[in-house]
C-alpha cells in the first residue's frame, strides 16, 4: 500500500479548483489602506525635485511621501555579493531619492482609502527629472564614453569572476585539431507568473510587531532580510505570511522595493496597507532572468573527442542589484559548463554589468539554462564542423557511467562532484522513443520534397538540491542552505508535518505527505503539511533551486526516524520487552505498527487513537524520564548537491516560405532520482518544457535605445501557449543520489535548463543544409526566414 | 488597472443615444468595451461620459434577404456561429471566429470592433472584400460608407462624433469559394498578416477575384494589383506569383511593423499567404 512512487492526486487541488484558495488579492483586514506608486518614467535620469501637494489634496488620500521620507530605512541587501560585488554595491531602497537607472523604479508613493483614489493622485505628483543616456546592452556599457549608471562601479562594471584553468584552456584550444568560434546571446525574460507581486502589511505600535503578507516563495529569507539587513529588528518582531502563491519562478524570492515600503508605510500611517502589483508594474519591476551575450570557443579533435571549453560572457544585471543577482552568472552559471562531458580543459570569465534595464535574478533554472545553452550548442557546433552526428558527439564525451562521483576538470565545480549518472542509458532511452534513425531517413526525403524536418538534442545535466551551507559560504553566499521539519504526532494518531519550505506550486503538501504516510504507517488523510507562515513553521531557505525534496525532505525523513524510535522506545515499556527486540514496521495495509519481534501478539498500531501516539501524548505511562509527545525536528545540511540529468530530442518543421517554426514532437527523459509522486513530476517537466520551448522561440524582453521596455504587455511579450505545443512523450530512468537518504536529486527546473537549445539545435538542424550553423533566440518566423533568405541566396555563415 | 473616473448611462435607443453624444463632448460608446475597457485601464483613455448602447434593442440581430445584414451589437461569437453568414460570406465567420478568445467573441461587437479599426483586428480586411457597407446614425440623419473608404488609416474611421455604426451589409456576391487566413501573432494573436480573397468562376477561367489585405498595413485594403492579376486566369503558379509580386507592390507605402515583425517581413509574407488564401478558396 506504499504511496511513494505512486500518482497520488494532490492534497491543495480541491481548494485551488473550486477557487476557495485565499492569494493576497483575497485578504481585506479592517482599516486597510491601499497604495499606487509613482514609477520612473525614464530608464536614467536625475530626480531634480518632487512636488507632492496637487496629489495631497485630492479627497481620500492618507498621505504622499518620497524617498526623503524612508533615509532610516536601510537599502535593501544583496546578500550573494560573489565576485567581489561588496565594493560597488547598489541596491535599491524603498524609493529612490537622488536617481533613478531604469524605468519603473520608484521614487513616490500615494496612500489612500482606496486603490482608485491613489491611482487618480498619484498622477498628480509632478517630478521634475533631469534626463540622462541610458545603456541597456551589456557588453556596449562597458565600452569607454558610455553612460555611467554608478560612480563607484566604473565602467558599468559590477563584477569580475572567473572560474576553471585559463592557461591550460587556451593550450588546449591551440593543440587542437579545429575550434570552433560562435557569439551566444541568451536574451532576456520576463518571469510571467500567473499571479503578479503583492504585500499586506500591518504594524502593531503598542509591541513594534508587523505581520506581513506576502507573495514569498521564502518567507524565513524575507523575514531575516527585514529583520536583520532593513528595519534592525528582532526576528519576534516581524512574522511574514506567503498566502496561497500563483506561481513564483523565481521572481518571488526576492527581496523587493515595494514590500519595504509598504511595510515602512504600515508603521508612519498606523493602519494596515496593501500593495497588488498589475501585470504592466510586474514587467517593468518584477526581476527579470538571463541576458547574457557570451562568446564560446571550442576545440576537438577529428574524432569528435572536446579537448576544451572557453567561455567569455557579459551578465546584465539592470540598474540595481536585485537580492542575489551576482550569484546566478557566476557560481549557478560557470561552475556547470562541464555539461555532461569530460571536458579536460575549461575556462569561464563572467563580467556582470549595470544597464540601463530591470533588475535581472534567478528565473526558473537561473544560470543552469545558460550554462546548458552554451554547452549544447557548443556540441552541436563541434558535431556541425566536423561532419559527425550529434549523438556520436555526445556519446564519445559523456561521463561514463562508472566514473561517479565524478569531479569536473580545472577545480570547475570548486570541490563538489556529480553525484551520481547514467547519461547513456536515458539517451537511448530517448533514442528509442524518437526512432532516430527513421527520422533521419525521414528527413533526407522530406528535404528532397523541399520541407524542412529537423531534429536537435539536448543531453542535459543540472545541479539541483543547491545547499552544502559550507559550500555556499564559499561561493559568496551570505548566509546558510540548510532546512529543517518538525513532526508532531497528535493524539488522535494524525501528523502535523510543519516546514521551512514554501510551497508556490510544487505540491509539497501532497508529495511529503506521501513520504509520511509510507514512513510512518498512515493513511494519507491523516497527514497534515503545514508552511509558509514563519509563525509555527521551522527556519528554513525557501523553494528554489528545486532543492524542497532533496534538502526539506531529507530535514522531514530524519524527524520521521526520530518519532520511529521514540515510538519503539514506548512500545517496549509498555511490553516490558527490550528496545533492541521492538520493530516498527508498516504492514501489508500500510499500517505502521510496533511488535516485538517473534512474538505478533504483542503489537501495537502507532497512528491511531489510543495507539502508541496516544501513549506517547497522554503521557500517563512513559519509560524513565522521557518527555511526553511524539515531537521530533531535525535539520538537514546535505554534503553535496544532486546532479539530475537526462536527454530532450525536438523535432521541427521549419515552413521555407514563412519562417515559422512548428514543434511536431518532444520526447525528454529526466532522470531525476528517485520519484516520490510521478504525476507532479511529469507536471513539473511539463511546464519546463514549454517556458524552455518559449525562450527558444517566442519570448524576449526588449528595451529600445532610450531604456523603455517594448515589450511591456502581453501584447507584445510572447508567453508560451497550449495550442502552439505539441503532447510532450515523457519517459524515465531512475538513478537515485548517493548524497541523501531518499534518493532524490530535484525535478523543478529540467524542462527549462534542457528545453531551450534542444529546440535552437532543432532548428539549425533543418537548416544546417543550407550552411546554416546558428541563429540566435528567439527564432521568431522573421529571424528564421531571413536566415533562409540570406543562405538561399548564396551567403553563407 | 484602475481607469479614471467616469459617468455612465445607458439609453434603451438609438435616438436617446445620439442625443446623449450630442450633449457629452468626448463622451464614447460602450458596447462589448473589448478595446475601449483595457485603453482605459491602462490609462491610455479617458472619457468623462460612458454610453452604454449595447442593450438598445434591434441593433443584434442578423438576417440574409439576399442582403446579409448584421446588426452593430452582433458579438463575434454570434457572427461565427451564424448560418448566414456561413452560406454567405463564410469568410466573415472565420475571421470572426479567429479574433481574441472565446471570452472576447462572446462580448466584443461587430460595430465596436470596425469603429476601433486597429490595423491587425480581422473582421475589416473581409468586409472591405466583400463591398460591405457600414450603415451609420447621426443627428442629421442615416448614411452608409463603403468599407474600403470607411477604413481610412491607423485606428482613424470615417465616423463623425456624433455618430453611432448601427449595422453592417454585405451585398449578395454570388462566389465560387473564399477564405480569410492569417499569421497570428505570437503573443497578440493579432494578424501579422491577413488575406481574405473571394474568387468568382467562369468556365474553366476564374473571372475575378476580390483581394484584402490586413495586419501588414495601416488599415484593411483592397490589392487591385493582386485582383487584376488573378482575373481571367486558371490560378496557375505564374499567376500566383504575379498577383504576389503586385499585392507586395500595392500596400508598399501603407506597411507597419514591430520589433518582432519588421515591415519588409510583413510585405513578403502578404504575398505568401495571398496564395494560401486562394488555395483555402478552392483555387
Amino acid at each position: 500500500m506504499a504511496v511513494v512512487g505512486k500518482a497520488v492526486k494532490r492534497k491543495e487541488d480541491p481548494r485551488l479548483i473550486t477557487g476557495e484558495a485565499r492569494y493576497l488579492e483575497d485578504i481585506y483586514l479592517h482599516g486597510m489602506t491601499h497604495i499606487a506608486i509613482l514609477r520612473s518614467p525614464h530608464a536614467h535620469a536625475n530626480i531634480v525635485s518632487i512636488n507632492s501637494e496637487r496629489a495631497a489634496a485630492v479627497p481620500g488620500v492618507i498621505g504622499v511621501f518620497t524617498g526623503q521620507d524612508f533615509m532610516d530605512v536601510n537599502p535593501l541587501p544583496c546578500p550573494w555579493p560573489a565576485g567581489g560585488v561588496d565594493n560597488n554595491l547598489n541596491t535599491p531602497r524603498a524609493l529612490e531619492v537622488e536617481k533613478v537607472t531604469h524605468v519603473g523604479a520608484g521614487v513616490a508613493v500615494v496612500v489612500a482609502e482606496d486603490r482608485a483614489t491613489a491611482q487618480d493622485a498619484v498622477e498628480l505628483v509632478d517630478v521634475e527629472w533631469e534626463v540622462l543616456p541610458a545603456v541597456t546592452d551589456a557588453e556596449e556599457a562597458t565600452f569607454d564614453g558610455a553612460p555611467q549608471l554608478h560612480e563607484n562601479a566604473p565602467n558599468n562594471v559590477c563584477m569580475e569572476w572567473d572560474c576553471g584553468d585559463q592557461g591550460g584552456t587556451d593550450a588546449a584550444l591551440a593543440a587542437s585539431d579545429v575550434v570552433v568560434r560562435q557569439r551566444l546571446r541568451n536574451q532576456r525574460l520576463i518571469p510571467t507568473p500567473m499571479e503578479t507581486r503583492g504585500c499586506i502589511a500591518q504594524h502593531e505600535a503598542v509591541n513594534g510587531e508587523y505581520t506581513i503578507w506576502m507573495t514569498s516563495q521564502a518567507p524565513h529569507v524575507h523575514r531575516l532580510l527585514f529583520t536583520a539587513f532593513i528595519f534592525g529588528v528582532p526576528e519576534n518582531k516581524v512574522r511574514v505570511i506567503s498566502p496561497q502563491i500563483g506561481g513564483g519562478f523565481g521572481a518571488k524570492i526576492f527581496m523587493y522595493p515595494e514590500y519595504v515600503l509598504t511595510t515602512a508605510l504600515s508603521k508612519k500611517v498606523g493602519r494596515p496597507v496593501k500593495w497588488v502589483e498589475t501585470r504592466s508594474e510586474n514587467y517593468i519591476a518584477t526581476t527579470h532572468g538571463r541576458d547574457h551575450v557570451t562568446d564560446v570557443e571550442v576545440g576537438a579533435n577529428r574524432d569528435g573527442t572536446i579537448t576544451g571549453l572557453k567561455v567569455r560572457t557579459y551578465a546584465n544585471l539592470g540598474g540595481t542589484l536585485s537580492t542575489v543577482a551576482p550569484g546566478i552568472p557566476t557560481t549557478l552559471y560557470g561552475r556547470m559548463l562541464s555539461g555532461a562531458y569530460k571536458l579536460p580543459n575549461i575556462y569561464c570569465h563572467v563580467t556582470g554589468v549595470y544597464t540601463n534595464t530591470g533588475m535581472v535574478d534567478a528565473y526558473r533554472g537561473a544560470g543552469r539554462p545558460e550554462a546548458t545553452y552554451v554547452v549544447e550548442r557548443a556540441v552541436d557546433l563541434v558535431a556541425s564542423e566536423l561532419g559527425l552526428d550529434p549523438v556520436d558527439v555526445r556519446r564519445k564525451n559523456f561521463v561514463p557511467a562508472d566514473s561517479f562521483p565524478y569531479e569536473p576538470s580545472d577545480n570547475l565545480l570548486n570541490g563538489l562532484s556529480y553525484d551520481s549518472g547514467n547519461y547513456d542509458k536515458a539517451l537511448d532511452m530517448a533514442l528509442e522513443m524518437t526512432g532516430y534513425e527513421d527520422f533521419r531517413a525521414e528527413q533526407a526525403a522530406a528535404r528532397a520534397e523541399g520541407r524542412l524536418l529537423g531534429i536537435g538534442l539536448s543531453t542535459y545535466i543540472e545541479i539541483c538540491g543547491i545547499a552544502p551551507s559550507a559550500w555556499m559560504f564559499g561561493e559568496g553566499w551570505g548566509a546558510a542552505l540548510w532546512e529543517s521539519a518538525n513532526v508532531r504526532m497528535h493524539i488522535t494518531g494524525d501528523v502535523v508535518v510543519t516546514s521551512g519550505s514554501q510551497s508556490h506550486g510544487q505540491g509539497h503538501e501532497t508529495s511529503i505527505a506521501q513520504l509520511v504516510a509510507d514512513e510512518l504507517g498512515v493513511s494519507m488523510d491523516q497527514v497534515h503539511v503545514q508552511h509558509s507562515d514563519t509563525l509555527g513553521t521551522p527556519f528554513g531557505y525557501g523553494t528554489y533551486g528545486s532543492r524542497s525534496t532533496a534538502v526539506g525532505g531529507v530535514a522531514v525523513w530524519r524527524s520521521l526516524q526520530r518519532i520511529k524510535e521514540k515510538a519503539r522506545a514506548i512500545a517496549a515499556h509498555e511490553f516490558e520487552a527490550d528496545v533492541e527486540d521492538v520493530e516498527y514496521v508498516v504492514n501489508d495495509e500500510g499500517v505502521g505498527i510496533v511488535q516485538v519481534k517473534g512474538a505478533p501478539d504483542k503489537s501495537k498500531v502507532v497512528g491511531e487513537f489510543m495507539g502508541i501516539a496516544t501513549s506517547a501524548a497522554g503521557g500517563w505511562d512513559l519509560p524513565g524520564d522521557m518527555e511526553p509527545f511524539l515531537d521530533e525536528t531535525a535539520y538537514y545540511d546535505p554534503p553535496d548537491c544532486t546532479y539530475p540529468f537526462g536527454t530532450h530530442i525536438c523535432i521541427v518543421e521549419v515552413d521555407a516560405e514563412t519562417g515559422n517554426v512548428e514543434i511536431k514532437r518532444y520526447i525528454a527523459v529526466d532522470d531525476v532520482g528517485k520519484v516520490i509522486n510521478p504525476m507532479i513530476v511529469d507536471g513539473q517537466v511539463h511546464g519546463g518544457i514549454a517556458q524552455g520551448v518559449a525562450q527558444a522561440l517566442w519570448e524576449g524582453a526588449q528595451y529600445d535605445e532610450n531604456g523603455q521596455l517594448i515589450s511591456g504587455s502581453m501584447m507584445d511579450y510572447a508567453i508560451p501557449r497550449a495550442d502552439l505545443l505539441p503532447s510532450f512523450e515523457l519517459g524515465r530512468t531512475e538513478t537515485p543520489s548517493p548524497n541523501n537518504p531518499l534518493g532524490v536529486k530535484g525535478a523543478g527546473e529540467t524542462g527549462t535548463i534542457a528545453a531551450t537549445p534542444a529546440v535552437v539545435n532543432a532548428v539549425v538542424d533543418a537548416l544546417s543544409h543550407l550552411n546554416v550553423r546558428h541563429i540566435d533566440m528567439p527564432l521568431t518566423p522573421s529571424r528564421v526566414w531571413e536566415t533562409i533568405q540570406s543562405r538561399s541566396n548564396g551567403g553563407n555563415s | 488597472m484602475w481607469p479614471a473616473e467616469f459617468e455612465y448611462a445607458r439609453p434603451s435607443t438609438v435616438a436617446e443615444a445620439l442625443q446623449l453624444l450630442a450633449d457629452n463632448e468626448d463622451a464614447k460608446l460602450l458596447a462589448g468595451g473589448h478595446s475601449l475597457l483595457p485603453a482605459m485601464k491602462l490609462r491610455l483613455n479617458e472619457a468623462p461620459l460612458l454610453i452604454d448602447i449595447s442593450r438598445i434593442e434591434g441593433l443584434g440581430s442578423i438576417s440574409n434577404n439576399g442582403l446579409l445584414k448584421i446588426g452593430a451589437l452582433c458579438t463575434h461569437a454570434e457572427i461565427a456561429a451564424s448560418a448566414d453568414v456561413q452560406s454567405s460570406c463564410n469568410a466573415l465567420a472565420t475571421a470572426t471566429g479567429m479574433v481574441g478568445d472565446q471570452q472576447v467573441r462572446n462580448w466584443g461587437t461587430l460595430g465596436g470592433n470596425v469603429a476601433h479599426a486597429d490595423p491587425a483586428s480581422d473582421p475589416p480586411t473581409v468586409l472591405v472584400a466583400f463591398n460591405a457597407n457600414i450603415n451609420i446614425e447621426g443627428a442629421s440623419g442615416s448614411r452608409s460608407v463603403a468599407a474600403s473608404d470607411f477604413f481610412m488609416d491607423l485606428f482613424t474611421v470615417d465616423l463623425e462624433p456624433g455618430e453611432i455604426i448601427t449595422s453592417v451589409d454585405i451585398p449578395a456576391h454570388p462566389h465560387e469559394g473564399c477564405a480569410y487566413v492569417k499569421m497570428p501573432h505570437p503573443a497578440s494573436r493579432y494578424a501579422v498578416v491577413g488575406i481574405c480573397v473571394v474568387l468568382h468562376r467562369d468556365g474553366d477561367s476564374y473571372s475575378g477575384a476580390h483581394v484584402a489585405v490586413g495586419g501588414a498595413t495601416v488599415r484593411a485594403m483592397r490589392s487591385p494589383g493582386a485582383e487584376a492579376a488573378l482575373r481571367g486566369s486558371s490560378l496557375d503558379d505564374d499567376t500566383l506569383d504575379a498577383a504576389a509580386a503586385a499585392l507586395k507592390d500595392d500596400i508598399a507605402n501603407d506597411l507597419i511593423g514591430d520589433m518582432s515583425f519588421p515591415e519588409a517581413y510583413r510585405q513578403e509574407m502578404a504575398g505568401v499567404y495571398l496564395k494560401r488564401a486562394v488555395k483555402a478558396a478552392g483555387g
